[in-house]
């Protein structure tokens, strides 16, 4: 082989570079561990969609309710079951699921998700620790 | 018709993935199985292609200069289109794999009545790669999301970075739309362009399509068809390829599958495809060498030794032969016959 200097260094760093995640991983001190949300701590059995459905398109339903809310003026209620959500992170989904750290942070931080909810809403945890500015 | 053909593959192949792992078992082998196999390929395949350039000679200096050589000091000399030394050719190499300098200096010939031949710029095939190839580069390294736990904090910044328009949820990447585009505009121009599609094969086709599609069936998966696509299934399974404990603890929805087994196709076909141009850029003698054709002496590598042959050595090999046929020798030949004639 010609001009191994160079080339047996260039394949040993790309193959390092490709097998990057196995080393990563195996030199990461962290256990991984698949996530468990916690339950809603008031023991609220029915959501406004069932769990699959909700894991799938939480998302979705959130920003239409944020176009809703924000951009269209529509406060409508939604009502499922007999149970009327309002329109709302805080004032639907955080009822139940009122721990954001252990409940939106659990999947979001492991598959690196990282919604702009919070750059408006305050967890009860923020809330505690902010003062009336006006 | 050649594109007709590759689009018929990827169908295929889509339909292979679609419907084989909805059969029970089966997800084992599209999930866990195909990864591992076609990873292996890919990295073995790659290593042995290039281990093969390497063996290949390189007998002559024939670097392409687009630029002045260096010469009398009072000749201003082009460091970077004629590089004379290791650091500029580093130099050269890197601009060329970073920023695709070859393409831009491609040119379109037409010939108009007369006849007369025309030559201009043409940059699309410059525009179209960089676009292609960022694109591809970017979504790769976001899905190291999927395999790295846990994630550092580098990739929220591209991530970041990659969908800040916030569009939609979950939030739309500059560099999806970016990979399809980059796809359909090449392929657009293996089409249209009349010299290039002349010159276009099935092999410059295929995985064009095959990567469009990769790109397709992710978008879908991310935003329309999210039955059963829970990221945190997904990323227990990933995770698990890289730690070598694979688990697919709930069912995932077939649009993964098929898109994993592109991927997985992708990773097979590369080595022993065009795409290896990846490592063959590397490997250009026209853009790695030095422009050093007359400073120094290139010696052929498969030059065979040739040694001295001097004119006695010559008649000692030969001398026999030349006395039998009468030519002059300047040492007579050995005494021993002599003796015996004297006897």
């Amino acid at each position: 082989m010609y001009n191994k200097g160079t080339i047996i260094p260039g394949l040993i760093i790309f193959v390092l570079f490709v097998t990057f995640p196995l080393w990563f991983n195996a030199f990461s001190t962290a256990a991984s561990t698949v996530p468990k949300p916690e339950l809603p701590p008031g023991g609220e059995k029915a959501c406004i969609a069932p769990a699959a459905e909700m894991r799938a398109n939480h998302m979705v339903m959130l920003n239409e309710w944020r176009d809703d809310v924000l951009r269209d003026g529509d406060r409508v209620a939604v009502t499922v079951d007999g149970k009327q959500y309002r329109k709302g992170l805080q004032m639907a989904c955080m009822q139940c699921h009122s721990n954001k750290e252990k409940f939106c942070d659990s999947c979001h931080e492991y598959a690196s998700v990282k919604p702009y909810c919070w750059d408006c809403h305050l967890t009860q945890s923020a809330l505690a620790t902010k003062k009336e500015t006006h | 018709m050649k594109y007709a053909f590759s689009f018929l593959a990827v169908i295929a192949l889509v339909l292979i993935a679609g419907l084989g792992s909805q059969i029970p078992g089966m997800p084992y082998l599209f999930g866990v199985a195909l990864p591992y196999l076609a990873m292996m390929i890919f990295l073995g395949g790659c290593v042995y292609r290039v281990v093969q350039w390497g063996k290949s000679p390189v007998p002559f200096p024939i670097q392409t200069t687009c630029g002045q050589g260096k010469s009398l000091d009072f000749i201003k000399h082009n460091r970077l289109e004629a590089p004379n030394t290791t650091a500029e050719v580093v130099a050269r190499m890197f601009l060329e794999v970073v920023t695709f300098r070859s393409l831009f200096r491609n040119t379109k010939s037409e010939i108009y009545d007369g006849p007369k031949i025309t030559y201009e710029s043409s940059k699309w095939l410059w525009g179209f790669a960089l676009i292609f190839h960022y694109s591809f580069l970017i979504v790769i390294l976001r899905h190291m999301r999927l395999f790295l736990d846990p994630v550092p904090a580098c990739l929220g910044w591209l991530e970041f970075w990659d969908g800040l328009f916030q569009v939609g949820a979950p939030t739309w990447y500059m560099t999806d739309i970016g990979l399809l585009a980059g796809c359909a505009l090449l392929f657009g121009r293996r089409l249209i362009t009349r010299h290039v599609r002349f010159i276009s094969l099935i092999n410059d086709y295929f995985p064009l399509v095959l990567i469009f599609t990769i790109a397709f069936t992710g978008i879908l998966m991310r935003f329309f068809l999210r039955t059963d696509i829970d990221i945190v299934t997904i990323k227990q399974l990933t995770v698990g390829l890289v730690t070598f404990s694979p688990t697919i603890g709930a069912e995932i929805g077939a649009i993964f599958y098929i898109h994993l087994f592109l991927v997985c196709v992708l990773l097979a076909y590369f080595p022993f495809s065009k795409l290896m141009h990846f490592a063959g850029v590397f490997f250009s003698p026209t853009r790695n060498m030095k422009n050093t054709s007359r400073s120094e002496r290139h010696i052929n590598p498969w030059n065979p030794t040739i040694r001295p042959h001097s004119y006695s050595g010559y008649e000692d090999e030969f001398r026999e032969f030349m006395v039998e046929a009468d030519i002059p020798v300047e040492k007579e030949l050995a005494p021993v016959k002599d003796e015996k004639d004297e006897e």
